[in-house]
């Protein structure tokens, strides 16, 4: 028989397997395709280190931007950095079986809450809040941090909690057989051996918040200005994305791909250096 | 003065248990708002009719419909092709530089951000090919999206299928694609419904990619290249443009519910097969 049909299978699977990579490619064919041009028009100096985003005028400055999306991020991550490494060391180390089978489904819950809903409530209550107790408008980079800080929560606590676990249970014997205390055993012991592992948490979880738009664009006040103080409105990448591109043409148009580009070096550098560290932690 | 090692033991446990109730204090916050302000709006009115005056009054029946046909649509064309990828990495292939190529590409995948897709889907499937701000687009769109989720869901789920039901299939004469799709899937198919219903948790809640590539026109779409609008563009719009602070609750609870439901049945599901194989 001519025909082998577990050959054409497997054929099939294969083709299977690549479109990843090729939807991948496609992404980033296309985001570059639209986006690479302006750089080289417009010079990629004059967008990277620009300070004046007025796109139907010819400048295409995204400076101010780069630096609000890094401030909202480093905001969140003091916000929900160590909230959410409590809540792993607490998962891993002291919540009883019961507790822990209540409190990561509803965990994961949060992961699930749109950010569109995060945004929602942002406005309503933190913004309020912020303008009340702080002064300025309340959507400002206090605010966001708040509710990005947050919406990171679930990333951080998913993947300390595996580090922290990770660590080989004779490391705490040891240490506690050394008459060293349980909060001793894990800031001594535990957490410089999950240390990689946690600094991946950390680094996904800014990846998160860099890539985070809904919220971001609902609470952030969309100035265009480095803001500079936490009371400050502030436009960050994302949000210069999805607040123009349902209007933009023509170059307009183009400068938000340039903007997409620059978010997704970000992104992917930020996802290498996480995966980096958690391979390593596997390794050892 | 040097605290002694049991006291700071002691704080550390009350801090340690403070911090994760007050994080499960948010969530517990976050639910009951959404609820008791959306509760009394909600009735099946409003979810049976349609929205008049912008969403200022009537039901939100059409933006439903429109999360249905797009979660479902998406998954009819992710899942065959996520299943298809879990099933070369796990059974029909080694570990080598062209799995891990292709691990590389899912990871990549997952870690990209909605608006990304957003932008891709709105210059490829809206602009270049043609579609329109179209269900078709948003579902071309979404599937690309939830490919990771599946594939690695459906990985691990075929993983922890005990090696001896293959040996024993094997012995038995059976093929290699009769041992996977008997055999195999057949245990697996728990954990792949996990992720099928994460997936569909996550076309639920998204926004970003959805509206430039699905649009959010406020009727019902009748064919695959007419624009349409999920409920959480729906909830964006009302909130956003205050249309009706109501109304934007209303939605909301159902949005938050129906993926509450989906992502408890998810979970569900996983820890049934977790508990069934350890």
């Amino acid at each position: 028989m001519a025909f082998n049909k577990e050959k054409f299978i497997k054929y099939i699977l294969t083709v299977f397997a690549l479109s990843s990579l090729f939807f991948l490619f496609l992404i980033f064919a296309f985001i570059l395709i639209e986006g690479l041009p302006l750089f080289l028009k417009v010079g990629f100096k004059n967008i990277i280190f620009g300070f004046k985003w007025a796109p139907t005028k010819g400048s295409f400055g995204i400076f101010p931007m780069i630096v609000s999306s890094f401030l909202v991020t480093f905001g969140a991550l003091i916000v929900g950095g160590p909230l959410g490494l409590s809540c792993a060391v607490y998962l891993a180390e002291y919540s009883g079986k019961r507790m822990k089978m209540l409190l990561k489904p509803a965990l994961e819950l949060l992961a699930g809450i749109p950010s569109v809903v995060y945004g929602f409530l942002g406005v309503i209550y933190i913004v309020p809040l912020v303008r009340n107790y702080l002064g300025g408008s309340g959507f400002s980079l206090i605010s966001t941090s708040v509710i990005l800080g947050v919406m990171i929560l679930p990333t951080i606590i998913s993947i300390s909690f595996d580090a922290i676990m990770s660590v080989p249970r004779t490391y705490r014997e040891g240490s506690l057989a050394m008459g060293a205390t349980k909060w001793q055993t894990i800031y001594k012991v535990v957490i410089p051996s999950a240390r990689s592992g946690i600094m991946a948490g950390f680094i996904l979880g800014m990846g998160r918040a860099i890539g985070e738009t809904m919220a971001v664009i609902m609470i952030a006040g969309n100035a265009l200005k480095i803001p500079t103080s936490l009371l400050d409105p502030l436009r960050t990448l994302t949000g210069n994305i999805a607040l123009e591109l349902a209007y933009a043409t023509g170059d307009h148009r183009l400068g938000l791909f340039s903007t997409g580009v620059v978010l997704l070096v970000i992104i992917m550098a930020l996802n290498y250096i996480a995966n980096f560290g958690i391979k390593k932690k596997r390794l050892k | 003065m040097r605290i002694k090692p049991g006291i700071t033991d002691k704080m550390a446990r009350i801090g340690f248990n403070s911090m994760a109730f007050f994080t499960v204090g948010i969530l517990v916050v976050i639910i009951s708002i959404i609820c008791i302000k959306g509760v009394s709006h909600v009735n099946l009115e409003f979810i049976f009719t349609s929205p008049e005056d912008m969403g200022r009054h009537g039901g939100i029946f059409p933006s439903i419909m429109g999360t249905v046909l797009l979660a479902l649509l998406s998954i009819v064309f992710a899942t065959p092709l996520g299943l298809g990828t879990a099933i070369f990495l796990t059974e029909y292939t080694k570990e080598s530089t062209f799995t891990k190529i292709i691990r590389f590409g899912v990871e990549s995948l997952a870690g990209i951000p909605s608006i990304i897709y957003g932008l891709f889907g709105f210059i490829f499937f809206v602009i270049k090919l043609g579609m329109g701000w179209s269900l078709l687009s948003g579902v071309l769109t979404m599937t690309i999206m939830i490919l990771p989720t599946i594939i690695r869901t459906s990985e691990e789920a075929i993983k922890a299928v005990p090696r001896n039901l293959r040996i024993v299939s094997y012995s038995l004469g059976a093929t290699r694609w009769e041992t996977v799709t008997k055999i195999v899937l057949t245990a697996a198919t728990p954990g792949i419904l996990t992720g099928i219903m994460l997936s569909v948790g996550r076309v639920v809640g998204e926004t970003a990619a959805v509206i430039f590539t699905m649009g959010s026109s406020l009727r019902l779409p009748t064919s695959l290249m007419d624009s349409g609008r999920t409920m959480a563009v729906h909830f964006y719009i009302l909130a956003r443009e205050g249309i009706s602070m109501e109304k934007a609750y209303a939605t909301a609870l159902i949005l938050v519910l129906s993926i509450t439901i989906i992502n408890i049945l998810a979970y569900y599901i996983m820890n049934k097969v977790v508990s069934k194989y350890s």
